[in-house]
């Protein structure tokens, strides 16, 4: 009883607090000064169509840097809660190995058809993320949405954990290598007008900023294809 | 139109708050994490929209010098687009912590953890 009193007093603090959110703020009757600025100069200063791009990837570089080292941190958690009791209990993962289902013939095939074609949409998004939308981000969880489904259709299927590892290092490293070439040669970290701006629209185009989404694909695919697997690795 | 969202995204939050302070099953209280996140999501994309607006990518559709007044904000996209993945990841982070802890105590309430208790 108390402590459903003290559920309900909370949540109408809550709800108080967020209250004028859903009243008090009105629709933006423009875009805001730093937004406009973005509008109008973006296009012209990084040679990207999407802005969003522009933004995460060069406005607010150093922001996407934090949120991959996030991820980068989350996995490594993921990896070392999921694998650490690995070793104790081998051999009784290994009889309860044998007794998991098979993936369904249904499964099987409808992964080995979909796997090159998931595996291509990913690079496709991230390719194009500075023209249409999509971007490092979701191509990398395209990515890993395929290896998912291999994963899923056979359960003893090894991945080759080194090369992920491989995949997952030298994407992060050359992520920073590539911010840091932006500060030598062109504006400032993760200035990405080091390479030629090429013709506005086209794949070859807006600098450096397609090499940061590729490099972004690659990391956060292989740390998400790295989560699944760990998760896969202990359960029953 | 946009008070709709915007409603709809606090709900969510409240959603969220309740189930995490109610809930006492782990899966139950990540479930009602992540509506907390989708509901802040909800919220800050709905901050960014400009009345009429479409995406901010330029094309033959989108001028770049008549985008002003008709695109929404990038900003706050751009940030939904980090914290939805950020949100992946923590999520995943958070079930392998109810892994462990139901293969060290067999169960998965959190009325059953007592160590952290004062």
């Amino acid at each position: 009883m108390m402590r459903r009193v003290i559920v309900v007093i909370a949540l109408a603090t809550i709800a108080f607090g967020f209250f004028p959110l859903a009243t008090q703020i009105g629709e933006l009757s423009g875009l805001t000064g730093i937004a406009t600025h973005y509008v109008e100069q973006g296009a012209a200063e990084l040679g990207a169509a999407n802005l969003v791009t522009s933004v995460v990837v060069s406005y607010r570089g150093l922001d996407t840097l934090g949120e991959v080292l996030v991820l980068f941190t989350a996995t490594t958690g993921v990896t070392t809660l999921l694998t650490a009791k690995k070793s104790k209990s081998v051999t009784q993962n290994e009889e309860e190995k044998s007794v998991r289902r098979e993936g369904s013939e249904l499964l099987a095939t409808g992964a080995a058809f979909l796997f090159p074609l998931l595996v291509l949409f990913g690079i496709y998004i991230f390719m194009n993320g500075h023209l249409t939308p999509g971007g490092g981000f979701q191509g990398g969880v395209v990515l890993a949405s395929a290896f998912l489904l291999l994963l899923f259709s056979d359960c003893r299927m090894q991945l080759n954990h080194v090369l992920l590892k491989r995949a997952e290092a030298f994407s992060g490293a050359a992520y920073v290598a590539v911010g840091l070439l932006g500060l030598w040669l062109a504006g400032g970290f993760l200035d990405p007008r080091f390479l030629p701006a090429g013709e506005f629209g086209q794949l070859f185009s807006a600098g450096a900023i397609p090499l940061i989404y590729i490099l972004v694909g690659i990391k956060v695919g292989s740390e998400l294809t790295g989560i699944i697997d760990s998760m896969r690795g202990c359960s029953r | 139109m946009m008070h709709l969202v915007l409603t709809i995204g606090f709900l969510l939050v409240c959603i969220g708050f309740w189930g995490l302070m109610t809930r006492r099953d782990i899966f139950r209280m990540i479930i009602s994490f992540s509506l907390l996140d989708t509901g802040v999501h909800v919220i800050m994309v709905g901050i960014g929209y400009v009345p009429g607006g479409t995406a901010p990518i330029f094309d033959e559709a989108l001028a770049v010098e008549q985008a002003v007044g008709k695109v929404v904000d990038p900003i706050p996209s751009a940030l939904v687009l980090t914290a939805i993945v950020i949100g992946l990841a923590v999520t995943a982070l958070m079930l392998s912590f109810a892994i462990r802890l139901h293969a060290s105590k067999g169960s998965l309430t959190v009325d059953e953890l007592k160590e952290l208790k004062w």
